[in-house]
This record gives structure tokens, C-alpha cells and sequence, in this order.
């Protein structure tokens, strides 16, 4: 299981990367979807919509199951990586790189599990 | 760690030891994936997969009165069916509901065996005690036997690396049995649940992993798949499953089902429920996504605002590329070409009636 040094993470294995004190990007984790499998759809929330930490904020499927993205932090939307609409795949591939959305106005971190955390608590989920 | 509790097939090592991601199913603990629903969904479509069916319940019906006995029970004919055939149909209760469907194999006129859904099998078995009358004895088979589906357009290459193809059936919906697969005697039946071509084998439970081991050693193109591809496929060739597209309420003629349903047959259990239900006011109809989205089981289907229908299964369909539905929707609703909506966890997802199958092998 592939986890970043230079990120933060979630308990509902979302990363988020700090690009200012109050910008984040956020993705799902290697173990989130290696957990999920194949992912074959997407569904994102729309620029400027609120985002609340612990709330669902969209969807991802694979052939087996819809699973909820849950918000690792509170915010508004300033950006959705569009490419993932068509090329859900890149989940898969590349993890770490598929951000889903990039979030403003950045609250409700305090809750975010540090790499080692994040590793100890997957490691708890019998990974 | 999650606990999981279950049977084991006589294949669960060999699961687990080809990494397989193991899941409680119908009883039984069998894996829903090895590398990936998506991979093995086309190894099948376009090399072969196998697939441990252990789960599947086996049912000997024997005795001078079997005959008798078959076509009362159930809802197909099988007076002129020949030894070494294969026969799909439906068991249906006094209310014309669905008790489960199964396929009958023919060993001769006074020896058969039914392949029941496994999470049916306790139901099916205390129904058809409950039922069968004169000279017929009922055994439940299903710990005897582990079952093997080697599905895909390269089943036959394969099969025959072991068996002499004199030995394997040759049309489908027809089997052979006593049939020695390197030592491992077997039935063999041309018959699955893919839309391919492709043999389900039976054997005694304790050589089960013997046979697995020899199919996939004759061959390492040959993808172990689980659970997930064979839903995904079977949803794929639109064959239905019990418990998504039947239950005990629905009636054969109202899902799509009326070919194995006979009803110029003198009785069989639910006949009278059927004539008294009337015409069907539901079809089995395919639904293909328009929009974005996905539509899986549950979901409420519209036409013009009004609701139709509900979806009975779905997702994205690997071979196809595109996500699809089964539904049952009103009769005058079920036309081809038809614009309709899925609700989809609050949202509206558009789609269009297809007819069915979504896939057929060329």
C-alpha cells in the first residue's frame, strides 16, 4: 500500500494536499481504491457548492458498488479535475495524482491523520 | 478484521492461495474477485475464465414416477426431452410466484437432477418434499458435488487438452456424464451463465481441487474469476437472476420467462394462479444509460414524470463499455426506443428501452 509522506489523510481514506494554508486538493487513497477495484464512474460536486468534513460530496462506482466520497474537510469547491468524468481509471492508476476537487476557504482540518497515523489505522482495518 | 462466516467450498484454499478477495455469498464464503472484476469479465468474453460454482445445489430425482413428478412440479415440459439434456425452468408456488429457477439435467427416464440457486436450495428442497407424490425419491446432492465453470470462446481448446472430444457434449443444453477428466470423473454439460460458450463440470467434492488444478495447468491464459464477472456477465447476455429479476411474488410471464412456462400442460403447481393472474401488466425490458450515471437494482424508473417501473439490475457492462439495466415496467410502457428516467440516489439519470440481450456472442 502506497502512502505519501507530504500528505494528510481521513479515516474514509480521502487525501488532502495543502496548497496554501486555507487551498486543499483531495483524492481517494491507494487503499481506497484498491479496496473499490475498477472504477468505471464518477460523480463530483459543482464549482462554488459547500462541502462539510465527514459529509458525502460525490460518488465513485465500480462494477460492483457505489461508494460515497466523503469530505475530508469543510470548504467551497473551487475546482473539479474534469478529466476524471470521462476517465474514471485514473483512480486506479494513479491515485495520488487524480485529485477530485480542489476546496477554498479550508476548515474542519483538525481531524486529519498524519502518513503514520493513516498507515497505523489501515493497517487496524486488516489491509 | 471484519469476521466472515460461512461455508467453504471444497476450492477455498485454492482461493486464497490465488489471492481471491473473499466475500459471504448465499451461505458460503467464495471469492467475488481474484485480479479484478474488469479483467475477468473479458478474459471470458474473449479467452476463457473458470469459476468456482461449487455453491450451486445438485438435486437427484429417481424413481419409476420422476417423469410424473417433473411435470408437475414445474413449469417447463420435459415429456420429450431425450437423456443427456438440459433444461431451464421454473419452480413456481400455488400463487404463480417464483420459487426458484434451475436447469434439469436428464439422465434417464427415471433419473434427473435439478441445479437450484444456492441461497434456494433449503426452500426448494422442503417445497418439492412437500409436493412429489407415488414412486419418486428425492436427494439433496449439493455437499457431494463441487461444480467448475470453464466459460469463454476458448473453452473448448481447452477442455479437449484433457478429454477426448468424442467424450464432451457437443450441442448446447446437453451433457455427458462418467466422463474421466485425467482421472476425475465428471458430468459435463455445454451450458452457463456468461453468454459464451463454455462447460460447467461436476464432480465429487473431494477432487474438486484436483480438476480446478488441471484446468488451470492446461493453460495459463485461463483466468480464475469470482463472483463479481459472473454477475457482470450474465447481466451482460441479460439472463436473469433469481432474487433480482424473480422472486416468490412475480409471476414467470410477467418478467420475460413465458418460454418455460407451458401451459397446454395438463397441471403443474401454479397454473390456475397464472390463468387467474391474467395477462401479464409488466415486461422484462433492457435500459440503456444516456446520461451519466449508473443504474443498479431499486431504482424507480419514469416516463413523462410518472413512474413505470423499478430497475432489477445494473451497472457498466465491461465488454459493452456502457452501463445498462434490466426493469420491469408497466406492459404499455415496455416499447424499444422508449425515453425514460432512473432515480438514482436522488438524481435523475436518463436512459433509453434497448432490447434484450444487451450482448449475444457472434
Amino acid at each position: 500500500m502506497n502512502i505519501k509522506q507530504n500528505l494528510l489523510y481521513s479515516k474514509t481514506h480521502e487525501w488532502v494536499e495543502f496548497l496554501n494554508d486555507t487551498t486543499v486538493r483531495a483524492g481517494l487513497t491507494d487503499f481506497a481504491q484498491d479496496s473499490l477495484g475498477g472504477l468505471v464512474f464518477v460523480n463530483l460536486p459543482a464549482e462554488g457548492d459547500e462541502v462539510v468534513a465527514g459529509e458525502s460530496f460525490g460518488d465513485v462506482e465500480s462494477v460492483k458498488a457505489v461508494s460515497d466520497v466523503i469530505s475530508p474537510v469543510t470548504g467551497t469547491v473551487l475546482a473539479i479535475n474534469e478529466g476524471l468524468l470521462d476517465s474514471p481509471e485514473k483512480i486506479n492508476e494513479d491515485p495520488y495524482g487524480a485529485w477530485l476537487i480542489e476546496v477554498g476557504q479550508v476548515s474542519g482540518k483538525e481531524g486529519l491523520l498524519s502518513p503514520e497515523s493513516y498507515e497505523a489505522f489501515c493497517e487496524g482495518e486488516g489491509h | 478484521m471484519e469476521e466472515k462466516s460461512g461455508l467453504k467450498t471444497a476450492l477455498y484454499d485454492i482461493h486464497i492461495a490465488l489471492g481471491g478477495k473473499i466475500t459471504p455469498f448465499a451461505g458460503y464464503l467464495l471469492p467475488v474477485q481474484y485480479k479484478g472484476v474488469i479483467d475477468e469479465h473479458m478474459a471470458v468474453r474473449q479467452y476463457a475464465g473458470l469459476f468456482d460454482i461449487s455453491h450451486m445445489g445438485e438435486i437427484m430425482i429417481s424413481g419409476p414416477d420422476s417423469l410424473k413428478n417433473l411435470n408437475f412440479l414445474f413449469t417447463n415440459d420435459f415429456t420429450n426431452m431425450g437423456d443427456g439434456r438440459v433444461r431451464y425452468t421454473l419452480l413456481c408456488n400455488e400463487n404463480g410466484g417464483i420459487v426458484d429457477d434451475m436447469v434439469i439435467y436428464r439422465f434417464s427416464e427415471n433419473k434427473y437432477m435439478a441445479v437450484p440457486n444456492a441461497a434456494n436450495r433449503h426452500k426448494v428442497m422442503s417445497f418439492l418434499k412437500k409436493h412429489i407424490f407415488g414412486d419418486v425419491v428425492l436427494e439433496d446432492a449439493s455437499d457431494s458435488y463441487a461444480q467448475i465453470a470453464l466459460q469463454g470462446p476458448m473453452s473448448r481448446a481447452i477442455l479437449t487438452k484433457l478429454v477426448d472430444e468424442i467424450l464432451l457434449p457437443q450441442k448446447y443444453y446437453t451433457f455427458t456424464s462418467g466422463v474421466m477428466v485425467q482421472g476425475v470423473e465428471c458430468i459435463i454439460s455445454k451450458t452457463g451463465y456468461t453468454g459464451e460458450d463454455g462447460y460447467e463440470l461436476y464432480c465429487k467434492t473431494e477432487a474438486g481441487p484436483k480438476l480446478w488444478g488441471l484446468l488451470m495447468d492446461t493453460d495459463n491464459m485461463l483466468a480464475p474469476c469470482g463472483l463479481g464477472a459472473r454477475d457482470t456477465l450474465r447481466l451482460e447476455a441479460s439472463m436473469p437472476l433469481y432474487g433480482h429479476e424473480m422472486n416468490d411474488e412475480i409471476s414467470p410471464l410477467e418478467t420475460g420467462l413465458g418460454f418455460a412456462v407451458k401451459m397446454d400442460k395438463s397441471d403443474f403447481i401454479g397454473k390456475q394462479a397464472i390463468i387467474d393472474r391474467g395477462a401479464p401488466k409488466t415486461a422484462r425490458v433492457g435500459l440503456k444509460v444516456t446520461g451519466r450515471g449508473i443504474i443498479r437494482e431499486g431504482c424507480p424508473i419514469y416516463i413523462g414524470g410518472k413512474q413505470v417501473g423499478i430497475s432489477t439490475s445494473g451497472t457498466h457492462l465491461p465488454y459493452l463499455n456502457a452501463a445498462f439495466a434490466m426493469a420491469l415496467i408497466g406492459k404499455g410502457f415496455a416499447e424499444a426506443g422508449s425515453v425514460v428516467e432512473a432515480e438514482v440516489r436522488g438524481r435523475m439519470v436518463p436512459a433509453e428501452i434497448v432490447p434484450l440481450p444487451f450482448y449475444k456472442r457472434a
